[in-house]
């Protein structure tokens, strides 16, 4: 059987190394089958996220010759065999152990997103086109490789001011809900730093659910919020009213 | 022993963040309790987001002749009337509630012409009757309890892993659990506790559920002095990937078939014919899953070892609409594109019907102040569960179960937690530490998954079974000398090596209720005993612990209440 090597960090929050192992490949082998066979022949404490291994629960993510990904999704066989495979943690979040890293920050940041409210006295009648539009956003399956991906995050850090695509995208698929009551227009501009991002689509280069985040999700947000604060003459509006 | 452990206080602890138990901390949370709710995994990754075909709820927006009426007796009949007919009652009145529910929580369906909620054909359902969202049903439902529950503030404490339940005189006092990351101890005191861990499939070596399933809530139930019920009834998905060797047991919707997908086997036949000729591919579960066994059993199997389902006959674009994620899943892992040829599909282990014994109102468990709800209760399902009722069962009994567990803890008179149950539960997750051979918990599970695959599986005698119980003693010897390397930081090998206990004593309690039950009932197939048996049919297996060993008893089952005879007398 044809062999493959992969080379893994190892280590913590403190300090690491990659280490090579060398792994049997089989036909339609995924990277996350070889991380499991290292776990059960080579180094039974390698520490892994893993769920589904069916790319629908955004568990296993991790960077795969430098590039995001989901390990259950990224087949062997596409890869380099002639060289070592990296396998490495993301690199926008705190490292735990090996390919565990710290994702914690997205939950908090999820908590500032104030969830759908339907408007009073609603009929919940919708059209198909209008869900066709939401669940692009809906199909998420936050495994977080366009957080990691993300300069503003990945290399510059700025996770007290920036939410990041996952979150622009949760809140498109709730400010586009037909039936939806909120305007979450000043939390994007004041709280969660729409502004910072810079639309290099980098984001959507890397989802595996192929949302279309900068274009269908982040610059429809961007055009909300200029709507809402940066239009003429709304401001002029504002002036005269005084507020 | 340095017990070393911090300690977390609620009305109620939810343990399991699936459907189920998101569901019973937002109905528990409503009562005012506080909730803290536990989980293996990271929120929003347990096993309801690998859901795909929808959520049975009588609510007739394309059928208009649809009522729960009918849905009880579909429901009752794919159990094989092994089912609690007060849960098939309940489920079947209260689903359609539960799902506008959901939507009113901001969940999106997909859409009939008039803008109601589109529902689609399944296995067993005599009208067309699952809510869904393409073929990612169960995203949307966890996501949408999910960020519910972030709004309603209850406090989930995630990839932490509870091992044993701390009791007091008899009643639920808390549990003792492992944070995964950093292998510290936590203590949970709660008036009461729901059960919502799900299944036992990791058990078995081809199977579409991920390293969670390994039944340790019914596990630790049993240990704390509940009643397992129904054990032998493990259904097997007719349709799981079967090759590449990597993605064996990946599920594939019953959503292909719902949508007109097509059975056949190498010879092109189309085999449904023969083994249920009135509903073809959208028979019940476990005729389905035994029909391609049969075939490929007979030499008329595919090239890998399955049946081909076919769904290239319907327009491209409507399969990569109602089917993405099936479309995505075979283009990138199996190089097959679905709108243009058939797929390669096998039985795989997928759902426990049985499970903890409950009461049909209340969810209680036989232990004060313990509930169970979802995949991790018995009772609903009978022998067979109907594709799309586990979803709908989530909501139903996650809602009953975290109202009860609620109102218990209200009227709850103190507990206290003795420090010997936590030192005990401390010694024994600690062991593996202690163990230096060269035995792996890896080593272990392999071979008890290919025990319960080859010996407990779809078809089962007599004398397989018996060995099977022979081969599980040996294992129990080798898991307990299973030793760990590194440190408790982060170490699957270690959790591995405390998930095997709580398979062993799910796989044991399969074991011994199938080969008590001497006939073949929904997903339960005896070659030695192959037809429905009158006594059988009115009596359940119960599994429960007495002075350390495993007991069987059995149970006679409860009677329908007239009105109800009469529905299912009806067609």
């Amino acid at each position: 059987m044809a062999e493959a090597t992969l080379r893994v960090f190892r280590g913590d929050s403190n300090d690491g190394k990659t280490i090579d192992y060398r792994v049997p490949v089989a036909p339609g082998m995924v990277v996350l089958d070889a991380l499991h066979y290292i776990q059960g022949y080579l180094a039974p404490d390698l520490a892994v996220r893993w769920n589904c291994k069916a790319g629908k629960c955004g568990s296993c993510s991790a960077e795969v010759n430098g590039r995001p990904r989901l390990t259950c999704k990224t087949r062997m066989d596409e890869l380099p065999q002639d060289q070592p495979i990296t396998v490495l943690p993301m690199k926008s979040f705190p490292r735990i152990k090996d390919l565990v890293t710290d994702v914690s920050w997205n939950y908090r940041v999820n908590r500032k997103i104030p969830a759908f409210a339907p408007r009073p006295g609603v009929e919940w009648k919708i059209s198909q086109l209008d869900v066709d539009r939401v669940q692009e956003f809906r199909k998420c399956i936050e495994c977080f490789l366009c957080q990691d991906v993300c300069h503003v995050l990945r290399e510059h850090d700025k996770k007290e001011q920036f939410a990041g695509p996952r979150f622009f995208v949760r809140i498109a698929g709730l400010e586009m809900h037909p039936l939806d009551a909120h305007n979450r227009a000043g939390l994007l501009k004041d709280q969660l730093g729409l502004g910072l991002c810079n639309i290099t689509k980098c984001c959507t280069e890397v989802c595996p659910e192929e949302i279309r985040i900068t274009d269908n999700a982040i610059i429809p947000l961007k055009e909300r919020v200029v709507d809402e604060f940066y239009d003429p003459l709304t401001m002029l509006f504002r002036k005269v009213r005084g507020r | 022993m340095t017990t070393n452990y911090e300690t977390r206080e609620h009305d109620v602890l939810i343990i399991g963040a699936g459907g189920a138990g998101l569901r019973a901390s937002l109905e528990a949370l409503t009562q005012g309790a506080s909730v803290g709710v536990v989980c293996k995994s990271l929120l929003g990754k347990a096993h309801t987001v690998m859901a795909e075909g929808g959520i049975a709820a009588a609510m007739a927006n394309v059928d208009a002749a649809d009522n729960w009426k009918t849905h009880f007796r579909d429901t009752m009949r794919g159990g094989k009337f092994l089912n609690n007919w007060r849960m098939a009652q309940l489920h079947a009145q209260e689903s359609p509630d539960r799902v506008r529910e959901l939507e009113q929580w901001g969940a999106l369906f997909d859409r009939t012409e008039n803008g109601d909620i589109l529902q689609r054909a399944f296995g067993g359902h005599t009208f067309k009757r699952l809510c869904h969202v393409g073929d990612r049903t169960g995203l949307e439902m966890i996501r949408t309890l999910q960020d519910r529950g972030v709004q309603q503030g209850i406090d989930v404490y995630m990839e932490c892993t509870v091992t044993r339940l701390l009791t007091d005189n008899g009643r639920v006092a808390g549990a003792f659990a492992y944070w995964r990351e950093t292998g510290r101890l936590i203590v949970f005191k709660a008036k009461s506790i729901v059960i919502a861990t799900g299944g036992i499939g990791k058990a078995w070596r081809i199977t579409s559920n991920s390293w969670e399933y390994t039944g340790d809530g019914m596990a630790i139930a049993y240990e704390a002095g509940a009643e397992l019920m129904d054990m032998e009834f493990v259904q097997f998905h007719p349709t799981g990937m079967v090759w590449p060797p990597g993605v064996q047991g990946i599920l594939v919707t019953e959503a292909v078939r719902g949508e007109g997908g097509i059975l056949r086997n190498k010879a092109g036949e189309r085999f449904m014919e023969k083994y249920d000729p009135k509903r073809m591919e959208l028979s019940t579960r476990d005729v389905v899953a035994r029909s391609i066994y049969t075939e490929v059993k007979e030499g008329r199997g595919t090239e890998h070892g399955g049946a081909y389902l076919d769904i290239s006959h319907k327009p491209a674009e409507y399969v990569k609409k109602k089917l993405p994620s099936m479309y995505h899943q075979f283009k990138e892992l199996a190089d097959v594109d679905i709108t243009k040829g058939p797929m390669e599909v096998g039985p795989t282990c997928h759902y426990m019907m049985g499970g903890i014994r409950v009461d049909a109102e209340t969810a209680q468990s036989t232990v004060p102040g313990l509930f169970a709800a979802g995949e991790a209760a018995a009772g609903l399902h009978g022998s067979n569960r109907l594709g799309g009722n586990s979803l709908s069962d989530l909501l139903v009994f996650g809602r009953r179960a975290g109202l009860s567990a609620a109102e218990y803890a209200k009227r709850a008179s103190p507990t206290s937690i003795d420090s010997v149950q936590i030192e005990q539960a401390e010694k024994e997750l600690l062991a593996p530490f202690s163990n230096t051979g060269p035995e792996s918990p890896y080593a272990v599970h392999r071979d008890l998954q290919e025990v319960m695959q080859n010996l407990v599986g779809i078809y089962r005698t007599k004398e397989d079974l018996q060995r099977a119980l022979v081969e599980l003693e040996k294992l129990k010897v080798r898991a307990a000398k299973a030793g760990v390397e590194g440190s408790r930081l982060f170490n699957p090998g270690w959790h591995l090596s405390c998930d095997l206990k709580a398979m062993f004593i799910v796989s044991e309690a399969v074991t011994h209720s199938a080969l008590a039950r001497t006939e073949s009932r929904g997903a339960h197939s005896r070659i030695d005993y192959p037809n429905l048996d009158s006594v059988w049919e009115k009596k359940h297996n119960i599994i429960f612990g007495e002075s350390g060993a495993m007991k069987r008893r059995e149970l006679p089952v409860e009677e329908l209440p007239e009105e109800l005879k009469q529905i299912l007398a009806q067609d």
